[in-house]
């Protein structure tokens, strides 16, 4: 509950920045041509069973890795623990970048850059869902891709030894030894991942309070520096 | 193992710009001398990251009477049947290989004229900067009827070790039908959520091997951490088990008889088999001594954690007067931190970065049913000064529960390693 709350918000204030880019629903029609790229893992419709991923009947208002027949990977399992539940918003922010959104997912596909496919894609999906009147798609709010780092922010090349005195308060509960029990292991993470899941979590998209809390008191510089340090700890 | 690799890549960067740096605060003696009393969470954190940091830059000396470190997070656990004694034990084995020398002996002074500690065993460790980290003592008087020397038979089991070894013996020696009893503290106080789920526990271990059992709670507190999470855990869990006394009620009007093992709650006296005084606390006797106190606590500059009587002698954790974060091993290990790289600053000349400190408290109220509370925290020129929270709510999932106690096992395995190497 309290999840949905936040991301609600963060709807809105995605919205209120993407006014003039595309706010109308996607086209199921185009959508299912799109859908070619996911259909040698996933099925839909009526025969449709969980192959190499998961079938994705249902899959709007699901809670992430919680089919108990299908296989997921230990990172999305964690990310149901933890709270996601597959919306319009989360799903749009997986298909665009899935490891950014779970990490060490099985899913091994790059993810479509294209904001307009991603919308096809998902009016497509909504029609296998039980009740789509009630997506949070059906709300006007629902666009935005706030996920959608500035590449200025990537670009930012941060202090390792600033990095490693942050660092040291993550170490309170990411082991030092890379290990993955309870709390996942962070060390040799790719610069990248890091500080797109650090905004991400930092703009609440990713669920789990403890992280979306240290997060969003780092700035960008901060993010930065500590993924140039954690991308060289082994 | 895995510290020297850490040590080795981790710190190559900082390590480079800490040698070049002059050891601007050593010149009449050789190498700059740190001495830490106390290796609890804040004492060994800091003791451990000055010593890395500084790659031998700095002489770094822990005193610590005890050979193991016997954790009081986690310890409630144990209580409950679900960690053993030995999962909260640590040696301090592993701080020389990270360049601590460690000093088994009591520091029974400290002389901030000339400088040094003095010793139980004799002798006195001269110091550039004293680190004080010795948590908590009790306040005398502060339950009627109960003094230290009561400890065998009414145990506080407030400091890891024996006294929680001897508390849960007397648990389970309980007459089925038994009572256990608990005077809970008045703010403020170590652990805030920890005699609630202390009585979780044992609750959780009477359920299953004495479910008649009772258990009273008289708190001097109108309200606690966590109350509303604790309370609906409770009457999910232990329907009927658990009666709590708030300050409304009495429960702060209390005495004991640890003879009689009885406990007296607003004039009605009951005889009990087990009764758990946790006294109202104060900073460890050291911080007293060392004249840095004022009141209970030693109030000390939020920014690196100094006191505001002596500028050369920092407090960290439970002993100190901070500002808004709770007594916790999480918060003097954060408070460690900050203030192992102001020291460190202050004597080699590295480069000192802006304080920031969190905190966040799990606790356990069955198996699998985990809770959690945390802030982050920023230095003002007042006080620590909190920035940002949250806290589980009520009516999460069972998946939710267990994912969050799965993350406090990982928390405690993460922060043991960050104490001791």
């Amino acid at each position: 509950m309290r999840f949905r709350f936040q991301l609600v918000l963060t709807l809105a204030a995605s919205f209120a920045a993407s006014v003039g880019s595309s706010e109308q629903l996607g086209d199921p029609v185009q959508g299912a041509k799109v859908f070619k790229k996911c259909k040698s893992c996933h099925q839909v419709g009526e025969s449709a069973k969980n192959r190499i991923g998961p079938h994705l009947n249902g899959i709007f208002g699901r809670t992430a890795g919680s089919d108990p027949t299908a296989k997921y990977s230990k990172g999305m399992i964690r990310a149901g623990d933890d709270g996601l539940v597959w919306t319009n918003k989360t799903l749009d922010a997986f298909i665009e970048n899935p490891k950014a959104l779970v990490s060490k997912t099985r899913m091994s596909f790059r993810g479509i850059k294209d904001g307009e496919d991603r919308l096809d894609l998902l009016a497509y999906l909504r029609g296998f869902s039980d009740d789509p009147s009630n997506i949070p798609e059906a709300e006007p709010t629902a666009q935005g891709n706030d996920h959608n780092l500035d590449p200025a922010i990537l670009a930012i090349v941060g202090d390792p030894e600033y990095g490693e005195y942050l660092a040291s308060e993550c170490m309170t509960c990411h082991q030092t030894s890379g290990a993955n029990d309870g709390i996942p292991g962070i060390n040799g993470w790719p610069t990248e991942d890091f500080v797109v899941a650090m905004h991400a979590y930092k703009q609440k998209l990713r669920p789990h309070p403890v992280m979306q809390m240290m997060a969003g008191r780092l700035s960008d510089e901060e993010i930065a520096a500590l993924a140039a340090y954690f991308e060289d700890l082994e | 193992m895995n510290f020297n690799r850490r040590l080795f890549l981790g710190t190559g960067v900082a390590a480079a710009s800490t040698l070049v740096a002059p050891s601007i605060f050593a010149a009449g003696h050789g190498k700059p001398r740190v001495v830490v009393v106390g290796g609890g969470a804040g004492g060994a954190t800091a003791a451990r990251y000055i010593a890395k940091d500084s790659k031998g830059g700095v002489d770094v000396t822990l005193i610590e009477p005890s050979r193991m470190y016997y954790t009081c997070f986690f310890s409630n656990l144990y209580l409950g049947g679900i960690k053993t004694i030995d999962d909260l034990g640590h040696s301090y084995g592993t701080m020389a290989a990270g360049g601590v020398n460690v000093v088994h002996d009591w520091a029974v002074g400290v002389d901030r004229d000339a400088k040094t500690v003095s010793l139980a065993g004799g002798g006195s460790v001269p110091y550039d900067k004293l680190i004080l980290s010795p948590g908590i003592d009790f306040v005398d008087g502060a339950v009627e009827g109960w003094d230290l020397s009561s400890q065998n038979a009414m145990p506080h089991a407030y400091k890891g070790g024996s006294q929680t070894e001897l508390l849960k013996s007397q648990i389970a020696a309980m007459p089925q039908g038994g009572t256990f009893a608990m005077v809970a503290p008045p703010n403020p106080y170590r652990c805030p959520p920890g005699p609630y789920e202390r009585v979780s526990m044992v609750a959780h271990y009477l359920s299953a091997n004495n479910p008649t059992a009772k258990i009273i709670v008289a708190d001097p507190k109108p309200k606690f951490s966590k109350q509303g999470l604790f309370q609906e855990g409770w009457a999910n869990h232990y329907e009927g088990m658990i009666d709590w006394i708030g300050d409304d009620f009495g429960g702060g009007n209390v005495s004991v008889d640890p003879n009689a093992m009885t406990v007296t709650i607003d004039g009605e006296i009951t005889k009990v088999d087990v009764c758990n005084v946790i006294p109202a606390m104060k900073a460890g006797r050291i911080a007293e001594l060392a004249g840095v106190t004022n009141g209970n606590w030693a109030p000390v500059n939020a920014a690196d954690m100094s006191t505001k009587a002596d500028a050369d002698v920092y407090v960290l954790g439970d002993a100190s007067q901070q500002g808004d974060m709770p007594k916790s091993g999480f918060s003097a290990n954060s408070q460690a931190k900050v203030c192992a790289n102001a020291v460190r600053g202050a004597l080699t000349g590295s480069k000192v970065f802006p304080a920031k400190f969190s905190n966040t408290c799990w606790s356990l109220i069955d198996t699998n049913d985990g809770v959690k509370v945390g802030a982050t925290y920023e230095a003002t020129d007042e006080k620590i000064s909190k920035v940002d929270g949250f806290i589980s709510q009520t009516g999460e999932t069972a998946e939710m529960r267990k994912a969050t106690y799965e993350e406090s096992e990982g928390w405690y395995a993460g922060i043991t390693a960050d104490m001791f190497g």
